[in-house]
């Protein structure tokens, strides 16, 4: 079996398809040609070209590694999850898990695997422990001990007994997170995809689920790619880190050498909060100028052509 | 573990989720039942109203009309019923958020419809039970010389070709995340009016006529109605029945197969995700 439990080789992902005949699109072109614009091509494709989630990416993820994502908001994180997850296919490039291919073998891919998501999805009538069994069910567990396992599981991350059997609805955003993290816990993955899983906790249940992390790893030697916001949290957890940028894969080292590429400030070292706002900020504020600049070539090709309209109608006012 | 254990445990995932489903939401299962029983009994009445509206000249068999529709109203209660158990098999998880978790899980698509399937089948059986007992008790109708056991025969085996069809009609809400779910009204209501539910097909246009010979529901009602209301035996119903087994037959791998492509489609254009 191949030392790496992930390859992501030249992944690429889109979403959506190049919208035709967008006439307002067409006006705004020809409108900024006329006024000795060098054409607005770039902005054009970006709001009209299909979404690019992944752009060529590639990385490994050693077993028994924990391997963190940052990335702003839509930078590609949930995508590159749900690919490995066999959620999603991609347009090219190449997936494997444990050696295997999530297109072509996917449940042996999906035994291997589990999986926290931000939202913590579950039939919110039912009851930790319904959803749990069921959950255990699907991965081909049942009988006793399953019952006794999810109590166990759920007791060890701070839940209260009385809560496991209690409609879900009924239970804390906190609380839901805890019974998401036992359910990927359940079926003992070899691998284990946490999608911000820490988002939305108070300080002591992200500590909790903190530590059960890091004793995945200890004792389970589970593999496990940890996406999330909190900076603190990447440092104290991930062996290493990648940063994602519009889908693509701008950095990617230990937390320490990471802090290397960022300048210092004041003399004192970077944090990798400093280091992620050094790579994707920059990034950003460019973007933002291009967004500036493309809104202004917009509005002076209205204004232009209210005003060419208003001159043609103006003998007719005036008659 | 072998694999066959594993497959019998997800399959059982389905039942017993489904039937917790229906125990947190008994208040929503009561509604829809009295719902279901007026529907029936207000369709029934027409049968006594013929009575009266055409006059005692007219001699129009109030009685027999009655058990028509009410034969009607009960196969068409079952078979939509297990019709939108099975079409929820999406739906409901994108409602509940957990689409993806299941779509996930180390299981094949035949086994997660078999699970769907079975708790379908056994519920609308209870639940159509309920009703007729129900509709049975307002119109004390007589169902002495009614084969009870034929009538049920040709229902699981009518069930076949329905689930063919519930499984390819599952893919709307897969394909159309906002108002997929909506979209497979159509295919019942189509079934509804060249089926022959409340009407012998040769009423309606040639052209519906057509439609009615390869509607499933056709042939369900036309057995259950020799069973109830002539007491035809069992071993009698085999021109209704063959034509539903080969239509089941055909049908059930479509499906999947059709489902199989549908979701391959939504893997690929990002559809499983909650906000589609």
């Amino acid at each position: 079996m191949s030392e790496n439990a992930i390859i992501v080789n030249q992944v690429i992902k889109r979403f959506g398809k190049a919208k035709q005949n967008n006439w307002v699109k067409n006006l705004i072109n020809r409108k900024a040609k006329s006024n000795g614009h060098n054409g607005s091509k770039p902005a054009e494709e970006e709001i009209n070209g299909p979404v690019m989630a992944l752009d060529t990416v590639s990385f490994e993820i050693k077993q028994g590694e924990i391997f963190g994502v940052l990335g702003p908001n839509g930078s590609g994180k949930s995508t590159l999850i749900r690919l490995m997850s066999t959620l999603l296919l991609p347009d090219d490039g190449q997936i494997l898990v444990m050696g295997l291919d999530p297109v072509h073998q996917p449940i042996e891919v999906q035994r291997m695997i589990n999986r926290v998501s931000v939202e913590a999805s579950f039939f919110k009538k039912l009851s930790p422990m319904e959803n749990l069994i069921y959950g255990a069910r699907l991965y081909g567990m049942g009988g006793k001990e399953i019952r006794q396992r999810v109590v166990k599981i759920l007791t060890r991350l701070g839940l209260e007994k009385r809560n496991i059997f209690n409609p879900m609805e009924e239970m804390s955003r906190g609380m839901q997170q805890k019974v998401a993290i036992a359910r990927a816990l359940l079926s003992r993955p070899k691998i284990l995809l946490l999608d911000e899983p820490t988002t939305g906790l108070d300080p002591v249940s992200k500590r909790e689920v903190q530590a059960v992390v890091n004793e995945l790893k200890e004792h389970e030697g589970t593999t496990i790619l940890l996406t999330t916001h909190d900076m603190m949290e990447a440092e104290i957890l991930c062996d290493r880190v990648a940063i994602l940028h519009k889908g693509k894969l701008i950095a990617l080292d230990t937390p320490e050498a990471l802090k290397e590429l960022a300048p210092r400030l004041n003399g004192h070292k970077p944090s990798l909060e400093d280091v992620f706002i050094h790579l994707t900020g920059d990034k950003l504020k460019e973007e933002e100028k291009e967004d500036i600049e493309s809104a202004q070539a917009m509005v002076h090709a209205i204004t232009n052509t209210e005003e060419t309209v208003e001159e043609e109608l103006q003998p007719a006012l005036e008659q | 573990m072998s694999t066959a254990i594993q497959n019998i445990q997800a399959t059982y995932a389905f039942v017993e989720r489904n039937a917790n489903l229906v125990k947190r939401y008994w208040t929503w299962e009561l509604v829809w039942m009295i719902y279901s029983i007026a529907n029936s009994l207000s369709v029934s009445f027409i049968g006594m109203g013929m009575e009266v509206l055409s006059g005692e000249q007219a001699n129009v068999d109030g009685r027999f009309l009655v058990l028509y529709l009410v034969i009607g109203t009960l196969v068409w209660r079952y078979l939509t019923t297990v019709f939108y158990w099975i079409t929820d098999v999406i739906s409901i998880e994108r409602w509940e958020g957990t689409i993806e978790y299941t779509l996930m899980a180390p299981i094949r698509r035949v086994v997660h419809m078999a699970g769907q399937t079975i708790f379908a089948v056994f519920y609308s059986l209870f639940f159509t039970g309920v009703v007729l007992v129900a509709t049975v008790l307002v119109f004390d109708l007589d169902m002495s010389q009614a084969n009870l056991w034929g009538g049920l025969v040709m229902l699981i085996a009518g069930s076949f070709s329905f689930i063919g069809i519930s499984i390819m009609v599952s893919v709307l809400p897969l394909l159309f995340p906002e108002r997929g779910a909506q979209m497979t009204h159509i295919v019942i209501a189509l079934l509804l009016l060249v089926s022959g539910v409340y009407y012998p097909i040769e009423v309606l246009p040639k052209t519906l006529q057509v439609f009615g010979v390869v509607s499933p529901a056709t042939y369900v009602l036309d057995g259950v109605r020799l069973t109830l209301l002539e007491g035809t035996p069992t071993n009698q119903l085999w021109p209704q029945i063959w034509p539903v087994l080969l239509m089941g037959a055909a049908l059930i791998p479509i499906g999947l197969w059709v489902f199989n492509l549908a979701e391959r489609y939504a893997k690929r254009t990002g559809k499983l995700a909650r906000n589609g």
